[in-house]
């Protein structure tokens, strides 16, 4: 099991001190790695333990069941993932875009004066606490969206994107924050990895006579499955943000496509029901819903992995 | 290599064994010898976020004139103090509703409840052109509630505020979205007045809202409705006096509408004093009396009958006698309803007889 502590060095005349210093070197990284895999293991066997009443009462069921009743002891996690996803994926289709803007721009484009502000001004959107964004969602962002859901023509409300009441809190609300807040993240990976594009790369694009844009868009193509990753690391933010979300969205469990409907997060229901929950059953059907949300974030990095693989294969080939 | 593993696994050992109780400061369970004269004795309590400030106050003051005497009060909320006296991790807990049948069973020993002051739940809205102070019920609040009343105009709150212009506005309806006392007060009250919201919908720290939006603690509530047009929220007593936060009169079991004070709380605890059970675990909203405000709550202190370590028994027995008596002067300052006399006598009783 621990054999990859044992391997030997390859140039196995060299002895002495040098090699005691290697073995050492090596069981102290490889207990550090331990420690990773470790922490992952415990945590899941941990959440399973945790929420054994509940998995034994509801089985499958949690995933599908749609209702959140903790008075009857009836739980179903279903518009709290579905909650999760879409605000998730609304604001991965909001924040990409920009995020990339920002990158190809400070990389590539912008005059040099102004890159190092930018860089700097991006990422310090990242150093600001979620309750500040969830704070300041309450205070200016709902308001905007209320007149914007209060414009909204009667035709276009008709369109199960846009039914219901214009509360101003819901899901266009929270997808927006979170938008906001996974723009720095993705951005400054995403800049990060157009910089370490090899100028080759653009110099042998304009050698073959590329206008400025062509040029770009080799580098984009170069280094587009660590872009990739940019992405899916905004992504994986998304899923997990709390304060923030649960500040605008409404906080009603519901299963619905539109923006304007009050919706729930996984990691919001935990935060807000979980320090009154006092009956075994409600915080073990508490816990699963975290023990969901572990497994979801663990999908989907597989599955980011698979398209990154998959995306290497095809440009190799 | 072997001692490698042994250490990894002597870890793992560690890791698993780290849920096992290990605390033994102030715990029911310590059998640690009493404190010797002179020392300083720390007392733990945990539970709910409500009575947190008048708690820190009283142990304040209290350590003031018991120099020797330290509480430690983690507002944690009112499900984790239940479980952590459960657990016997803390010495005493604190919750906004009583413990249940199944709670105290499930309990290792007999706990008991113990009044301490009162709060209060009230409506509050925001309707535009509308400064009068609406007049609410509990049928008619069920129904807004349960979203079958969803403009402000509807026949049944035009005929509890006559003479107000109600506009036909869309009511947005707004709850608490974490768990919480007051959810459970507002809850109960409603569902002790309409049978279709007790069906549907029932009383606990959270339950299953059929409308509306939730909002994250008191501000969370007040700042919402504050600025959606046609909101109505509901919120402690405590944080609409502290803020000026307008709220509506609710209707009581003997027909009056009253608004919410400290006294017209009080007097709801006095309304039900005269059928208290002996284990105080009593719900007072819609209490009788002419005075009384309905959606009124006692919250307690939670305590083993018998706790094996006699010294912090005496000290809190004590603490409490004098919570009750002395104490009580400073809940009006922090903006809490202090007990009617009939509810410190029968506890005061209470406490002669355990302490005997």
């Amino acid at each position: 099991m621990f054999s990859f502590l044992r391997r030997r060095s390859s140039t196995s005349d060299v002895k002495g001190r040098r090699s005691r210093d290697d073995r050492g070197f090596r069981l102290v990284t490889g207990a550090f790695a331990a420690v990773v895999l470790l922490t992952v293991v415990a945590l899941a066997f941990e959440l399973v333990r945790q929420s054994a009443l509940s998995i034994a009462k509801f089985g499958l069921h949690f995933w599908t069941g749609k209702t959140w009743d903790p008075v009857a002891g009836e739980f179903g996690a279903l518009p709290f993932i579905w909650g999760t996803l879409y605000s998730s994926i609304l604001a991965l289709l909001l924040a990409t875009p920009i995020a990339l803007g920002i990158a190809i721009f400070i990389s590539e484009l912008s005059p040099r004066l102004l890159r190092q502000p930018l860089a700097y001004l991006t990422e310090l959107l990242a150093a600001i606490p979620s309750i500040v964004y969830g704070l300041w969602g309450i205070f200016v962002l709902v308001p905007i969206v209320r007149k914007l859901e209060l414009a909204t023509p009667e035709v276009l409300k008709k369109l199960p994107l846009f039914k219901g009441p214009p509360l101003g809190v819901g899901m266009a609300a929270g997808a927006v924050i979170l938008a906001i807040m996974i723009v720095p993240f993705t951005s400054s990976v995403a800049r990060e990895i157009l910089k370490n594009v090899p100028s080759t790369q653009r110099e042998a694009a304009y050698a073959l006579g590329a206008t400025r844009w062509e040029a770009i868009k080799v580098a984009i193509s170069y280094g587009k499955s660590g872009i990739l990753g940019a992405v899916m690391l905004g992504f994986g933010r998304a899923l997990g943000e709390t304060m923030a979300v649960t500040m605008v969205i409404g906080n009603n469990p519901q299963v619905s496509t539109s923006l304007f409907a009050p919706q729930y997060t996984m990691a919001a229901v935990i935060a807000n029901e979980f320090t009154e929950a006092a009956d075994d059953l409600y915080l073990h059907a508490l816990i699963e819903i975290g023990l969901l949300l572990f497994v979801i974030t663990i999908v989907i990095n597989m599955l980011s992995r698979l398209l990154l693989w998959s995306m290497k294969r095809r440009s190799a080939a | 290599m072997k001692k490698a593993l042994i250490t990894i696994a002597a870890l793992l050992l560690a890791a698993c064994g780290g849920n096992e109780k290990t605390s033994t400061t102030g715990t029911a369970a310590g059998s640690a010898p009493a404190a010797a004269q002179g020392k300083v004795v720390a007392i733990n309590g945990a539970g709910a976020t409500f009575p947190y400030p008048i708690y820190s106050k009283w142990f304040d003051e209290y350590s003031k004139t018991h120099p020797n005497v330290r509480v430690n009060y983690q507002s944690i909320g009112s499900g984790g103090g239940i479980k952590q006296l459960s657990a016997q991790t803390v010495f005493f807990g604190a919750s906004d509703m009583p413990m249940t049948d199944q709670q105290l069973k499930d309990a290792p020993h007999p706990i008991l409840h113990f009044p301490t002051v009162l709060g209060g739940v009230v409506p509050i809205y925001n309707i535009p052109g509308v400064t009068a102070q609406l007049h609410f019920s509990g049928p008619t609040l069920a129904n807004v509630y349960l979203g079958k009343i969803t403009k402000w105009n509807d026949k049944q709150i035009a005929a509890e505020n006559p003479g107000v212009a109600l506009p036909a506005t869309d009511i947005a309806v707004v709850h608490r979205s974490d768990g919480s006392g007051t959810t459970f007060i507002f809850c109960d009250f409603l569902s002790k007045t309409s049978p279709e919201f007790k069906q549907k919908v029932g009383a606990s720290t959270s339950v299953q809202w059929p409308a509306g939006v939730g909002a994250k603690g008191n501000e969370g509530v007040s700042g919402l409705v504050q600025q959606t047009p046609g909101a109505v929220g509901y919120v402690e007593l405590i944080y609409s006096l502290q803020n000026k936060i307008p709220f509506g009169a609710v209707r009581n079991k003997a027909g009056e509408y009253v608004t919410a004070t400290l006294d017209s709380v009080t007097a709801a605890a006095a309304g039900a004093a005269a059928h208290m059970p002996d284990d105080f675990r009593v719900s007072i909203t819609d209490a009788d009396g002419k005075d009384a405000y309905p959606i009124s709550s006692f919250t307690w202190m939670l305590f083993y009958e018998k706790p094996s370590d006699k010294e912090r028994a005496k000290i809190m027995t004590d603490f409490l006698k004098w919570a009750l008596s002395d104490g009580q002067q400073f809940a009006t300052n922090l903006r809490y309803a202090p007990l009617p006399k009939s509810v410190v006598d029968k506890e005061l009783q209470v406490l002669a007889r355990i302490s005997s």
